[in-house]
């Protein structure tokens, strides 16, 4: 990948900030089970992908834990939010957090910002914790002003580990 | 087995309702791994698994922790992984490949692929001890019996019982449906295994898969939610991905489901099939029909899609999928905890268009972010916690029941829904657990 950055380093301050504020947000709306407003930060082509495991180069003809446009992302947020998804009667809630962002560069091709970050997921579920740690990797496009995801791409240390459970919204 | 177990056993199960301690209790789950899984024939993996000399993959047979190495040709081994000199495991990853010898990180003793002892460091020190003398002793332990069919390894812990093809009897369909539907009449495992584990009792599972009333009531969500978005892209788009239907088909009303049939086998296995709603035709569907008519001839071709499976449960460790190459191997952990192994297959020589149409299957029903199982699971939790209550002794399987045709150990019933694969499996389970042998 690194052959299609055109600036590797020397990302402005107020590109890092907005950056930063924006990845903070998206974590926020998650925590905060505002699934449309999640979903509306993706780019109407936009992808969620977590791959089994890093060494996966593409979704395309490949197992994926998590591979969604905003259709089947549409798809989940209306099935957790139907009175009779029974998973959901259980109380849960998630909080993440999202450090070590990188801002790689830009896309010589589509001129998507490229950014690296880390996070770290605690989910409770009735009485039971579990974590979920890894890497995002963002492709930022500005639309009107704002950044949008064009795809997201999670790497969970835990991908494939034993899930206790499942998981029943994006990481 | 002491009189007084077996009538135990006898006794928590009648025809018509099982007593919920064959799910609550711990000593029946230590019987059931003795008894059942460290007896019976359990799924190892698929022979492509292991596809280079040296290659091996782990897995778990009730207790025992096993290893299936590939040999130096076809031949695959299943071994205990456990070192004879001190007790070291010796494969430590879930998979790899073991080099020219598997070798033990503690002491470095090395072992041939089959298990048989190659070397061990300084030799001379064992002189006139009694490993020298019965160095052939020394050896990765092998299971009692390891057989293949059509590629699906099973082994066995046990030397007696019968083969596995008797075994399997009609259940074999679930591997002929997958290979068949190659033209070269064989599958490769897609190398990804998604575990996860289910808070319940390992029979929920095995009762779940052929629960035709279930689907409807279980996955309501996803169906609804699936079928409003399909519908919207059809509107927008003017056609729909097929793979919507995968979700949207659990709002299949309960009277469709019923139109299936189902059968129980001796041993426990049990199958869901039949035909409900139209063969697709789309283009994709009918160059694999062509490729298949070109291999086998259209009357074999007919044959094999007119098969109508839905879903084969081979007791007590797997359901297949045949339609979707999809197989998912149960590992109990204790009495309320089960792994599950989740499997997809390729029908080697079919268009890439029918394995891309089964991944989506995988990703989107059997992957860890399902939205399906999320419910099914959280159904079996809830059910293994009212069965640990003494809110009631028994669990019904009163659905169809009187109406099974019941010859030659088979049971038959032309109701989707009847509730004859549990009364099929505890029938298993019963000769399972009371064999005095
Ligand atoms: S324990 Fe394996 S070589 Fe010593
Ligand atoms: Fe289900």
């Amino acid at each position: 990948m690194a052959e299609h950055i055109t600036a590797a380093s020397g990302a402005d301050l107020a590109t890092y900030h907005d950056v930063s504020q924006f990845l903070f947000q998206q974590s926020h709306l998650l925590d905060s089970k505002r699934w449309q407003d999640y979903i509306d930060l993706f780019t109407e082509d936009g992808l969620y992908w977590m791959p089994p495991a890093p060494h996966y180069t593409t979704w395309d003809g490949t197992p994926s834990i998590f591979i969604e446009d905003r259709d089947l992302m549409t798809v989940r947020m209306k099935r957790v939010s139907h009175p009779n998804a029974w998973s959901q009667q259980a109380e849960w809630a998630t909080n993440h957090v999202v450090s070590n962002i990188v801002i790689q560069g830009t896309d010589a091709g589509s001129g998507d910002l490229l950014v690296q970050s880390r996070f770290h997921m605690l989910e409770v579920r009735r009485d039971d914790v579990r974590h979920f740690a890894g890497t995002y990797q963002h492709r930022l496009r500005k639309l009107d002003g704002h950044w949008r995801i064009a795809s997201q791409r999670v790497d969970m240390v835990n991908a494939q580990a034993a899930y206790e459970y499942v998981l029943q919204i994006w990481v | 087995m002491p009189r007084d177990a077996e009538s135990d056993i006898r006794s928590l199960v009648e025809p018509d309702r099982v007593h919920r301690r064959a799910y609550s209790d711990p000593d029946i789950f230590e019987r059931e791994i003795a008894q059942i899984f460290e007896k019976t024939w359990i799924y190892a993996g698929h022979e492509t698994q292991v596809p280079n000399p040296g290659d091996y993959w782990q897995f778990q047979i009730g207790r025992q922790p096993l290893v299936m190495v590939r040999g130096n040709g076809d031949e695959i081994h299943v071994l205990y992984n456990r070192c004879p000199h001190r007790g070291v495991q010796v494969c430590g990853s879930r998979h790899g490949n073991g080099g020219d010898a598997l070798t033990c990180p503690y002491h470095a003793w090395r072992f041939h692929y089959d298990g048989s002892l190659e070397s061990v460091p300084l030799e001379a020190g064992y002189r006139d001890t009694r490993f020298a003398a019965n160095k052939g002793d020394f050896g990765m332990k092998r299971v009692a019996r390891v057989q293949r069919y059509r590629g699906f390894v099973f082994a066995s812990l046990d030397p007696r019982g019968p083969d596995l093809v008797e075994w399997l009897g009609e259940a074999r369909v679930a591997f002929d449906d997958i290979c068949d539907r190659s033209p070269v009449g064989r599958v490769e495992v897609v190398p990804n295994c998604f575990r996860v584990i289910q808070r319940s009792n390992w029979k929920f599972f095995m009762e779940n898969q052929l629960d035709a009333v279930h689907p409807s009531v279980t996955h309501m969500s996803t169906g609804y939610a699936a079928a409003e978005v399909e519908r919207k892209l059809k509107r927008e788009t003017g056609s729909q991905p097929l793979h919507y239907h995968y979700l949207s088909a659990f709002t299949t009303p309960f009277e469709k489901w019923d139109q299936l049939e189902t059968a129980g086998y001796p041993y426990g296995h049990t199958t869901l099939g039949g035909y409900m709603g139209l063969r697709p035709s789309d283009p994709d569907t009918l160059a694999h029909e062509k490729i298949l008519a070109q291999a086998y001839g259209e009357q074999r071709k007919e044959e094999i899609l007119g098969r109508n499976i839905h879903h084969v449960l081979i007791y007590p460790s797997i359901s297949v999928q045949s339609p979707l190459q999809q197989l998912r191997a149960i590992r109990p952990i204790s009495h309320n905890r089960t792994l599950s192994e989740i499997w997809h297959f390729r029908l080697v020589g079919a268009p890439e268009a029918i394995y891309r149409r089964s991944l989506w299957y995988y990703n989107l029903v059997n992957s860890p972010a399902t939205m399906i199982n999320a419910d099914d699971l959280e159904n079996w939790q809830r059910g293994q916690f009212g069965l640990s209550s003494d809110g009631g002794d028994w669990v019904s399987f009163h659905r169809d029941y009187g109406r099974d045709t019941d010859a030659n150990g088979e049971l038959h019933s032309t109701n989707g829904c009847s509730e004859l694969p549990m009364r099929a499996q505890f029938r298993a389970w019963v000769n399972y657990l009371t064999a005095t042998e």
